[in-house]
């Protein structure tokens, strides 16, 4: 956080930083309609017999899109800004999964330890 | 050195005053952030909760996908044309934005209108949010994604009141450009939306 | 879908004859409080000071105003939830022997629930944030904050919360479930009142103010810098005002999230914490400490600032280790989100898990520790002033290590299995609270005084509250210490025959409660032995303690623009580094100063968000929605106004800086 010491002189790029092109906007359509349907069409077909498998790319596609929608739509880079706004995203991303797979380790656990005699438990011991 | 020159060294004795807005976008920016964090929570708690139905329906019995399709389709469209509303405010074509902005809206209203059949038909089979723990956090996470469109579609149509009676000033740019993060932001929770919820759910 | 109560009707909702309280300590307090106001009106109204305060405070977007008015409410609140402290404390020091005490557990389980939310929520909140609304933009150069009518907004949506909060003792009950409100006991079932709803409602209209002050406060802080300030050139306080604000911005969500999930339980019946229907109360509980423990870190990170800020200035030299200060705060701040479950090591997520966050949270004592080192050898060899903000930081520092010691006791999970809410946890997190927290705060106010109101507080006062308080301190959480040790558990109203060995405690703490009392009076005291005298204590020099950030560079109080001309940062300790190179200070080519404008937008969206959430607890469905239209609406209303801003003219600024230049040099003479 130290590092980015920015002071005055780093003003003045924000007009600069939101000079979208209608190329990146199609770019960023086309990729990400790709990256839906291809996800959709795995499990509505059922394609992939294995659904955790199935899980896991879907979910891959899913962080794919994220961050074709954060470039193309959202016109994320390290300048805008003096870099604050993607180093907000990437805190804000980071505290996201602790939250997450916080809550999911902790519960999960807690379930393991005091219901487990609870049948919908079976299948996770 | 001489005195004045120490002064001249430690005062700005020529300042020009931050232009408007000059903090705005990083503001909203971090506004957005902390919006980002109340669906982390929500969609945490979706982690927890979603799996207990409580032996009530399950997702698979539930979600219909081809409708999640099209509404997922629908607010995409709504990105790139309001993408395309960006570049005509860029360009000074207050005509194109306006028909961008509504063209924008109607695939707003379209997504929500959808949303809210769904709900609809939710309820109607006894799958509303007291049936399980599992709905409660469906309906919340989902419903507070349509809530923010809906906050998003009022925000809309005032820009563009704003829009016909100043024109383009560089305010309205500023307000506009706001939209324009929050709309995609919107976008961007959707996928996880689509993804965590109705794709892995039916996968369940 | 939405439930009826028995009593519920569509003009009032669940509002009705029973929602006034009958209980006489109640009514007397009311009385009161109503004849208090009263006389406050009369007063105003007599000497024509509402349109004074209207224009030059409650619709002032000025930072100073705001931060000034955000420390009122503390106070203010600060004593009310002083006198539910009072209230505990004697009932439990009267509750033996058979006897039932002077509280019902009705009122007693209300009193406690009151006296934390009120301490955390409307006490230690809006003092921290009051101190860095006053601060940061003078310390960074800037004229005001990045988002002056947010501020302003800000500040009402928390004294808003503050008003529900006070409604509640007066219109039905306040909450019974202890300061975080944990379901079961907090859900439909358990809790059917409008308690929960209060503190519901009070802590989301509070919280919205919250969030938005952070956010405005990063951003002045990132984008409003003097030129050539760079991060590593920041004050101490402002670099922990950023970690805070980044804290708030990060976790105040959170809690909106958990408190909006526990309302949809009561109101809707949604199945989120309930015990049926795959509900899990455990989560709930999960959730809301991922916000409460950065919350703690929210609080006494500013307070490390204030006392940096203070060891330096009364030491007169540069503070020890600058830099592993900063990286100290920004490392507790991330280690801050990693640390929730140690609030529920007993909750049963078993050893693993107990583990990692038992030894997460003793690595957060590390930097802790770092940092008292950083303030000891900055005292090292210094030449140490003893006037009260060093007293205070003096006074911290002895208490405030043993409270941390105790904490890190509690942070081995098989040990927290027998100190588990038990008096020893109370004890502790007063320590740490009160022992870090207020008399940070207290500190504070003793050091920036001067800079606020252009003289200092009188000493004697002063040390007459230091030495009520600290003694008093330990008088009052020493004997909670050793019952939490022998088992003793919090909340207890009265004690069968078997405690009466212990009645003997509960006296020494009752003692230490009173201590404290004569503390707050002779603060208070203070305050008014000053004001009155405020000629004697006048300071013109705008830098009484000989300070070392810039502002002290301004006159005392800051004229409303700060600093007519932005000085420019070549340093750490900017003023100290101007003041030794013999900087002048400009006095001609005033320039006009462009300023945000006041506005009544702020007070207005607070005071009917208020009216919102007041009948969002009554269930007044359409006085909730016309509301909550009208919020909107006017908020929308008031975006079409794009003019908020006016220049102060050259002339004017230029007169002002006139009256300083003659003031700084009569100064001069008097000293020659």
């Amino acid at each position: 956080m130290a590092d980015h010491s920015h002071g005055h002189d780093a003003h003045g790029h924000d007009s600069a930083a939101f000079h979208a092109t209608t190329k990146d906007y199609v770019i960023g359509f086309l990729l990400s309609v790709v990256l839906t349907a291809i996800p959709f069409w795995l499990v509505m077909s059922g394609a992939i017999a294995d659904k955790s498998t199935t899980g896991l790319i879907i979910m891959a596609f899913a962080a794919v899109q994220v961050v074709v929608h954060m470039i193309y739509f959202l016109h994320m880079n390290g300048k805008i800004e003096g870099g604050w706004n993607l180093m907000a995203a990437l805190f804000t991303i980071l505290l996201v999964a602790i939250i997450l797979a916080g809550s999911a380790w902790v519960m999960f656990h807690l379930n393991y330890n005091m219901m487990s005699d609870m049948p919908k438990m079976d299948g996770m011991s | 050195m001489s005195s004045a020159n120490l002064t001249e060294q430690y005062y700005d004795l020529h300042e020009h005053a931050h232009p408007d807005g000059y903090s705005t976008t990083l503001g909203f920016w971090i506004y957005l952030m902390s919006d980002c964090l109340i669906f982390g929570m929500l969609f945490a708690t979706y982690a927890v909760l979603g799996g207990n139905y409580a032996g009530g329906p399950a997702p698979k019995d539930l979600f219909e996908l081809p409708l999640v399709a099209l509404n997922t389709s629908l607010l995409l469209f709504s990105s790139i044309t309001y993408g395309f509303a960006m570049i005509a405010m860029q360009n000074g074509n207050k005509k194109g934005l306006t028909a961008w902005l509504l063209l924008t809206l109607m695939f707003g209203l379209g997504f929500l209108s959808i949303e809210l059949f769904e709900f609809h038909n939710l309820i109607e089979e006894g799958a509303g949010p007291q049936r399980s723990a599992f709905l409660s956090a469906f309906f919340t996470l989902v419903g507070t994604h349509g809530l923010h469109v809906t906050f998003g579609s009022i925000w809309l149509v005032t820009l563009l009141f704003q829009v016909n009676k100043h024109g383009l000033t560089d305010a309205n740019k500023r307000r506009l450009s706001c939209l324009s993060l929050f709309w995609h932001f919107l976008d961007v929770v959707w996928i996880g939306v689509f993804t965590f919820v109705y794709l892995m759910g039916v996968l369940r | 879908m939405i439930p009826t109560h028995s009593n519920w009707t569509p003009l009032l909702g669940r509002l009705g004859a029973d929602a006034i309280p009958t209980e006489p300590i109640v009514l007397v307090t009311f009385a009161a409080v109503a004849l208090g106001g009263a006389a406050l009106v009369a007063a105003l109204t007599y000497f024509r000071l509402w349109g004074y305060l209207w224009k030059e405070w409650f619709t002032s977007v000025d930072h100073k105003k705001i931060g000034i008015m955000y420390m009122i409410l503390g106070l203010v609140m600060f004593l009310r939830g002083f006198a539910d402290a009072i209230m505990i404390r004697s009932q439990q020091a009267l509750g033996f022997g058979g006897s039932d005490g002077y509280l019902n557990s009705h009122h007693f389980d209300q009193v406690f629930t009151a006296h934390g939310v009120i301490m955390i929520f409307f006490v230690a909140m809006p003092f921290v944030t009051g101190l860095m609304n006053y601060v940061v933009p003078l310390q960074i150069g800037a004229r005001d904050v990045s988002f002056p009518f947010l501020n302003n907004f800000s500040f009402w949506m928390t004294a808003g919360g503050a008003v529900l909060v006070m409604a509640s003792l007066f219109i039905g009950e306040f909450a019974r479930t202890g300061w975080l409100a944990y379901p079961p006991l907090s859900g439909l079932a358990y809790s059917p009142d409008v308690g929960v709803d209060y503190y519901i409602w009070s802590l989301q209209v509070a919280g919205v103010g919250t969030t938005l002050s952070g956010v405005n406060l990063i951003a002045t802080i990132v984008k409003l810098r003097a030129p050539g300030m760079k991060l590593m050139h920041m004050p101490v306080f402002t670099w922990t005002a950023l970690v805070t604000n980044i804290l708030i911005v990060a976790v105040f969500p959170v809690l909106t999230v958990v408190l909006a999930l526990l309302g949809l339980d009561r109101v809707f019946h949604t199945n989120f914490f309930t015990n049926d229907f795959g509900g899990s109360p455990m989560l709930y509980v999960n959730l809301i400490w991922i916000w409460g423990h950065p919350e703690v870190y929210i609080l006494v990170l500013p307070i490390f600032g204030v006392f940096s800020e203070v060891v330096s200035t009364f030491c007169s030299k540069r503070l020890f280790g600058y830099s592993s200060m900063v990286y100290a705060t920004c490392v507790i701040g991330i280690l801050s989100y990693i640390v929730w479950l140690h609030h529920f090591f007993t909750m049963g997520s078993g050893a693993s898990v107990n583990s990692f966050f038992g030894i997460s949270t003793m690595v957060i004592s590390i930097p802790t520790g770092a940092k008292l080192f950083n303030w000891l050898f900055t005292m090292f060899r210094g030449r140490i002033r003893y006037e009260l903000p060093m007293m205070w930081t003096v006074a911290f520092m002895l208490t405030f290590t043993i409270g941390g010691m105790t904490g890190v006791m509690m942070a081995v999970p098989a040990a927290d299995f027998v100190l588990h809410n038990s008096l020893f946890l109370i004890a502790h997190f007063h320590n740490v609270i009160i022992g870090g927290v207020v008399w940070g705060v207290f500190a504070a106010i003793n050091y920036w005084w001067p800079k606020a109101f252009g003289f200092k507080l009188n000493q004697f006062w002063g040390k007459v509250s230091f030495w009520c308080w600290v003694p008093g301190f330990w008088l009052a959480f020493t004997p909670l210490y050793i019952l939490g040790l022998m088992g003793v558990t919090r909340r207890m109203r009265v004690f069968d025959a078997s405690f009466d060995p212990l009645r003997i405690y509960y006296f020494v703490a009752l003692l230490g409660a009173l201590l404290i009392a004569a503390g707050i009076g002779a603060m208070l005291v203070q305050f008014a032995v000053s004001i009155w005298k405020r000629e004697e204590y006048k300071d013109v020099s705008g830098d009484p303690w000989g300070g070392r950030t810039l502002e002290w560079a301004t006159s005392s109080p800051p004229p409303e623009y700060n600093f007519a001309f932005t000085p420019k940062i070549h340093d750490i300790d900017a003023w100290a580094d101007m003041k030794a190179k013999g900087v002048a200070r400009p006095v001609e080519g005033f320039q006009a100063i462009l300023m945000p404008q006041g506005t009544w937008a702020g007070i207005v969206l607070a005071g009917i968000s208020t009216v919102c959430g007041f009948a969002l607890i009554w269930q007044v469905w359409w006085l909730a929605i016309a509301s909550f239209v009208t919020v909107v609406a006017t908020a929308i209303f008031h975006t079409f106004n794009y003019d908020r801003n006016f220049y102060i003219p050259a002339d004017h600024v230029a007169e002002v800086e006139a009256a300083r230049t003659a003031q700084l040099a009569a100064l001069e003479k008097g000293a020659a």
